[in-house]
């Protein structure tokens, strides 16, 4: 088939449109990753920009010398995220074959169970309740039980996944004696890693971007997650500013600096951007195996 | 008696207990955060105070509903919560990641769709925290890209924090630039399930690929758009609290247009701390919520009954 002016035409439109829709994407990070290497004169001078006036690691110095918030949220993060990640893992991987086991006559009584909370949802009250109700305040556990550590959703999605395994190998190994927790972690969750590593990458996620826990269940500064510390900065600068912009009093001293702040978000964010191929693989396997019901 | 217990389902966990033991973990979770938080919504018939605690607490009908439901809150929290979704769902939902999803497809260099992909799904890994950060470095005042530009081509600059008339159109923007990376892989997942025989045939016959497009993949694609539609929908009544307070948080200028039903329960409860009041606004919500979920899992079910939640 010969291909016309047309064909060239249409490709070349179609890649610009990609191109400038990735930028719109990608830019604005890069845009704070150039504010944080921003000397802070120039972004006084000019403003935000791509491309400052004077480049500078001073803000990256400033952070990593009176660091120690940084460093203690960056603790709390990694904590939360990793022991939350492992615990709704288990819980969910756990609760996935018994909900797949084909030998236990209640299994969609127990769907049932789980799935009526997706359908009501009895708000934000009764949940703040029942946290404190269960001593859920003030403490690490705050940060890693509430709301994170298990969804019905991804459950669902990883038994869906066991049910489509074959029966004759849990059938095989209990000829041979295994029990059902022998089963389990013998053959069902190795056989279901593709399904389990999305999983985990979802609620990975969730726990290192999380601030509603913290928000709701943490006034001491020693438990705040990198998320939550970064919020709090931002709202105390804005009332700081509306406090000045009242009393016309121009004290600024106690402002961190455009581009410390920029910095923080940058070592927030790092991560992220460091296993991002990575993330990025099992969250889109994630998704097509989710697939409509997402 | 020992029949029913053979048969029943105490029957059913003494002959499967490890089973029963397995997925006991997540039972008790969900019945932590899940059945435990319903007796509490009686806290909204009531003047709640936290040391006489849910039994102790006084009765008062429901004041706190009329108290809402009279105030001129009431609409704009609503509407805004109305608004705002709705504009999520066209925007950020269907067209732009249809569009992208399409693209992705009819491109030539397989190497560049995958970079493009890649690039439309990072700002689904960036929280909306971060985000506020971003909105800050291009919507500020003296410093921000925005009026840094503005300056530049002799317009004059725009104070974006003290005018709330923008923000929904802020937020539909923040809500393409987070959302359309993962609707699109759930489109493209989509087309590429189309059986690649129909384009090739209707391209045989003489279709160009604007006409396979139009005539071929669209309507093939419409299921899985219209039940992803009407499932937001169901969740129409859900304000994004994560992403409207970490970006606007209390700055009282922006809440006309932008305060929706989950921000004003937490400030009710956290803020001005009367959680009968929240609770109250709260119930409101999930009522017309469930009602919804209900009735738009209805409307799939009668056209795909393997697509529907249940």
């Amino acid at each position: 088939m010969k291909k016309g002016i047309e064909f060239y035409a249409v490709q070349a439109a179609l890649m610009s449109g990609l191109l400038i829709f990735s930028l719109f994407c990608v830019l604005p990070m890069v845009l704070i990753f150039c504010v944080s290497l921003t000397s802070e004169s120039s972004i006084i001078k000019n403003g935000y920009s791509f491309l400052p006036e004077v480049w500078s690691v001073e803000a990256y110095k400033l952070v990593f010398r009176n660091g120690l918030s940084i460093l203690r949220s960056y603790g709390v993060s990694i904590l939360i995220t990793a022991a939350g990640t492992a615990a709704a893992v288990l819980v969910t991987a756990l609760g996935a074959f018994t909900l797949s086991n084909k030998s236990v006559k209640y299994r969609n009584h127990l769907a049932f169970f789980f799935f009526f909370t997706m359908l009501f949802n009895a708000g934000i009250v009764p949940w703040y309740m029942v946290c404190r109700f269960l001593g859920l305040q003030n403490n690490i556990l705050a940060l890693i039980v509430p709301s994170l550590m298990f969804s019905p959703f991804n459950l669902f999605l990883v038994r869906n996944f066991m049910a489509g395994l074959p029966d004759s190998l849990a059938e095989s190994a209990k000829l041979d004696g295994a029990n059902e927790a022998v089963i389990a972690f013998r053959i069902s969750f190795p056989l279901s890693m593709p399904v389990l590593a999305a999983v985990a990458l979802f609620y990975a996620l969730a726990y290192w971007n999380d601030w509603w826990n913290a928000i709701m269940l943490v006034d001491n500064k020693n438990f705040y997650p990198l998320q939550y510390m970064l919020f709090r900065m931002q709202s105390e600068i804005q009332m700081i500013r509306d406090l000045q912009m009242h009393s016309a009093s121009s004290s600024s001293a106690n402002l961190p600096a455009e581009s410390v702040k920029m910095a923080t978000v940058i070592l927030t964010v790092g991560p992220i951007i460091f296993l991002y191929p990575f993330l990025q693989k099992y969250f889109v396997k994630g998704l097509v195996v989710g697939g409509v019901k997402g | 008696m020992r029949k029913i217990l053979k048969r029943g389902f105490l029957g059913d966990i003494a002959r499967n207990p490890l089973s029963y033991l397995l997925i006991l973990p997540a039972m008790l979770y969900t019945f932590a955060f899940g059945y435990m938080t319903l007796p509490y919504i009686i806290i909204a018939f009531q003047r709640y105070d936290y040391r006489k605690g849910l039994f102790g607490s006084e009765f008062i009908g429901v004041k706190n509903f009329e108290f809402f439901f009279r105030s001129p809150k009431f609409l704009q929290i609503s509407a805004n919560t109305l608004y705002l979704n709705f504009l999520f769902i066209i925007a950020s939902g269907i067209v732009i990641p249809l569009l992208a999803a399409i693209a992705l497809n009819e491109v030539k260099g397989k190497l560049f769709a995958k970079a493009a992909q890649s690039a439309f799904l990072f700002p689904t890994f960036i929280s909306w925290v971060i985000a506020s950060y971003i909105v800050y470095a291009l919507f500020a005042t003296d410093l921000g890209v925005v009026n840094q530009l503005m300056k530049a081509l002799g317009l004059n600059p725009l104070n974006f924090y003290s005018n709330a008339a923008p923000w929904p159109y802020l937020l539909v923007l923040l809500r393409i630039w987070k959302n359309t990376g993962m609707q699109t892989v759930v489109y493209l997942a989509a087309i590429t399930g189309i059986d690649p025989e129909l384009s090739e045939a209707a391209i045989i016959d003489g279709a160009g690929r604007l006409q396979v497009v139009r005539r071929i993949i669209m309507p093939l694609l419409f299921p899985t758009v219209s039940i992803l539609t009407l499932l937001s929908i169901g969740k129409i009544f859900y304000g994004d609290f994560g992403m409207i307070y970490s970006i606007v948080k209390d700055n009282g200028v922006l809440l006309p247009t932008t305060d929706v039903i989950d921000t004003y329960v937490f400030r009710a409860l956290r803020k001005t701390g009367d959680p009968s009041q929240a609770m109250a606004v709260g119930l409101y919500q999930s009522f017309m919520g469930f009602a919804l979920v209900f009735l738009s899992n209805w409307i799939v079910r009668r056209r795909d009954p393997s697509a529907a939640l249940f």
